[in-house]
């Protein structure tokens, strides 16, 4: 071998990268073999204390309800508010990452922006509209969009602003749920949008569709015709079920791999026109000021990015040995490659195992073996696209978008927009985790 | 539906003779391998929604408004929440519409209409969809016009007597326009 890791100590065989990041072979069941081969012991703790049963075990249980929810014992598993007692502005609610594990998110934690509260849409009345640069404008509604073959596929939506916290120039303390909570994955069921733009006819000079919303803002954004064409697709289910309201009920338009708030809810009108609108959010909010005062606009991927869930801020590790490393990884432009892990704040990296499927624009859960000894360790992720884009280092990072001169006070903040660095965790020797700059 | 399937549909409406649409198909040029769902809409049908606004002014409606019109309507319906004179000071998530610094501060820089925005009609298209925040669309387009044109004089990016119609609002050349960069031209 001839390695050794930062405290000078010999890697062993199963060790890929420093301080204790084991081979991904390690989690298909050669994890007894490599453990042994370790010179460790395959378990860890006091041994277990003789079987009892409990009362839930000798009474008959609730009644099964209509509509299942999740355990009592779940009860903070829930989505983080930014208006929770409602003031008259835009809410936030961000999905609990560092709760969660899999690849899809469940509909009732799916992220959510309201910028006017969430319209209560009758779905028998609410109309889509496709006009402009047609030959024949059609109107449709739920019903009739039902009737047309449908396509399922995963894909994630973020916000721009997802992350937006990470450009204060000091590390928010805040778990990943808050930090990164304005991303989300669901299989969405939906009319390729190809398929209704050839029906109306769309003239060949009309390069951008003005998508609007029926809420009280007629929220708008400009699309590209060519991403239309591309994987657009109108969706009316979301894992099965009908659109929840706050993600668009009863039909939203999914961009795959674009800003969220292009994926415009309560879809109710597409305008073909020869130019875009610079309308209010792609002019205002979803524009980027460069650090030499030009501006970004049309700025639409969600570039490659990742981060970890477990173990992340507001875990605690009680013991060392054994933990799965965990995360999410995805990329507006394509599938994930690869992702790779550090135990070490990024001195060495070590290639993660990807849980089938690698769908396209779509999470990727990761997992990586590791054994901790105990000691101080920086956990880090970065993620690979199948075009070979790789999840920016923090340092180069910043150095092209910038960060806060001043430390943002909450993870709530919106300094900037389109975030994708890399995210540390900083473990201490009590097993605390802190969010950190590496 | 994947391509081979549509191949496979193609051919086979082209095998059929199926040079015309269905007969139930109310859009007889439409794709005839396509559902064809919808139901055609005139133009004169759908007015009522298309309110999107095209920074060269197409989607401009008829109608006209000065700043002193705009102002007694601001005073009236815009400064609970925007603040007196468009100053803001009411509450931090609901933004003054005056004045800007330049964009020299990177990520810190406030974006401001004055500083910001690159296109006038911006300003008239927001305002007559969402605005005011707890009554939207309930603005006629001449109060519109006028509050765009408040808006405007306020910042000094037109005279205080300028009337802003479909015309003259398009010509207002906002400050920021030249300054923007595309990080992706080629998905346009």
């Amino acid at each position: 071998m001839g390695k050794s890791d930062r405290r000078g100590r010999a890697l062993s065989l199963d060790s890929v990268a420093g301080n204790g990041l084991l081979n991904r072979r390690a989690l298909l069941g050669q994890g007894l073999a490599l453990a042994g081969s370790m010179g460790v012991a395959g378990t860890t703790g006091a041994a277990a204390e003789p079987l009892k049963d409990e009362p839930w075990s000798f009474a008959f249980g609730e009644i099964t309800p209509p509509l299942q929810t999740p355990s009592r014992f779940e009860k903070n598993v829930v989505r983080a508010l930014s208006n929770p007692n409602g003031q008259f502005r835009t809410s936030h609610a961000r999905t609990p990452h560092h709760l969660l594990n899999g690849a899809i998110t469940p509909n009732s934690l799916h992220f959510t922006i309201n910028h006017c509260g969430i319209p209560d849409i009758d779905p028998a009345v609410h109309k889509l509209v496709i006009h402009g640069m047609v030959r024949q404008p059609l109107e449709f509604d739920l019903d009739t969009l039902s009737r047309y073959p449908l396509v399922t596929r995963a894909h994630f939506v973020e916000c721009a602003g997802n992350s937006a916290a990470m450009f204060s120039n000091e590390p928010v303390q805040a778990p990943a749920g808050l930090l990164h909570g304005l991303v989300s994955c669901s299989e969405w069921t939906g009319v390729p949008l190809s398929i209704l733009l050839d029906e109306a006819g769309i003239d060949p000079k009309a390069k951008w569709l003005v998508a609007e919303g029926g809420d009280a803002q007629h929220l708008d954004r400009s699309v590209p015709v060519k991403k239309a064409y591309d994987d657009a697709l109108v969706a009316i289910y979301q894992n099965g079920e009908r659109l929840m309201p706050g993600n668009g009920y009863p039909m939203r338009l999914l961009l795959p791999g674009y800003q969220g708030n292009m994926n415009v809810k309560f879809l109710r009108r597409l305008k073909a026109v020869d130019q875009p609108a610079y309308t209010y959010f792609e002019t205002k909010n979803y524009s980027q000021i460069l650090l030499g005062g030009k501006t970004w606009r049309f700025h639409f991927l969600m570039e490659v990015k990742s981060f970890i869930t477990s173990p992340s801020f507001g875990q605690h590790l009680k013991e060392p040995g054994f933990y799965a490393i965990s995360g999410v990884a995805y990329s507006g432009t394509g599938r994930i490659a690869r992702v790779e892990v550090s135990a070490d704040g990024g001195k060495s990296w070590g290639e993660a195992a990807l849980q089938a499927p690698v769908s396209d624009k779509a999470f990727t859960r990761f997992v990586m073996p590791w054994r901790w000894d105990g000691g101080p360790a920086v956990l880090q992720s970065r993620a690979w696209d199948e075009a070979g884009n790789a999840q920016p280092l923090r340092a180069d990072f910043v150095a092209m978008r910038g960060e806060t001169r001043k430390p943002v006070k909450s993870p709530l903040a919106f300094p900037n927009q389109h975030y994708n660095s890399i995210t540390s965790w900083g473990i201490n020797a009590k097993g605390e985790i802190a969010h950190v700059y590496s | 539906m994947s391509i081979r399937k549509t191949i496979v549909a193609t051919l086979l409406a082209v095998a059929l003779g199926a040079g015309a649409a269905p007969a139930q198909s109310p859009n007889s040029s439409a794709p005839t391998t396509s559902p064809n769902l919808g139901r055609p809409i005139s133009e004169a049908d759908i007015k009522n929604w298309d309110i999107a606004v095209l920074p060269n002014g197409v989607g401009l409606p008829a109608g006209q408004g000065t700043p002193q019109e705009g102002a007694k309507i601001y005073a009236e319906k815009c400064s609970a929440c925007h603040g007196d004179d468009g100053k803001g000071g009411v509450a931090p998530f609901y933004p003054g519409l005056v004045g800007g610094p330049p964009l020299t501060d990177g990520i810190d820089t406030k974006k401001t209409i004055a500083n910001y925005y690159a296109y006038p009609t911006t300003i008239f298209d927001y305002i007559r969809r969402a605005m005011p925040y707890n009554a939207p669309r309930s603005l006629t387009d001449h109060e519109v016009y006028a509050l765009t044109a408040y808006i405007l004089s306020l910042n000094k990016l037109i005279g205080e007597n300028d009337t802003m119609d479909a015309q003259t609002l398009p010509k207002v050349k906002m400050p920021n326009r030249d300054n923007f960069i595309l990080p992706y031209p080629d998905r346009i």
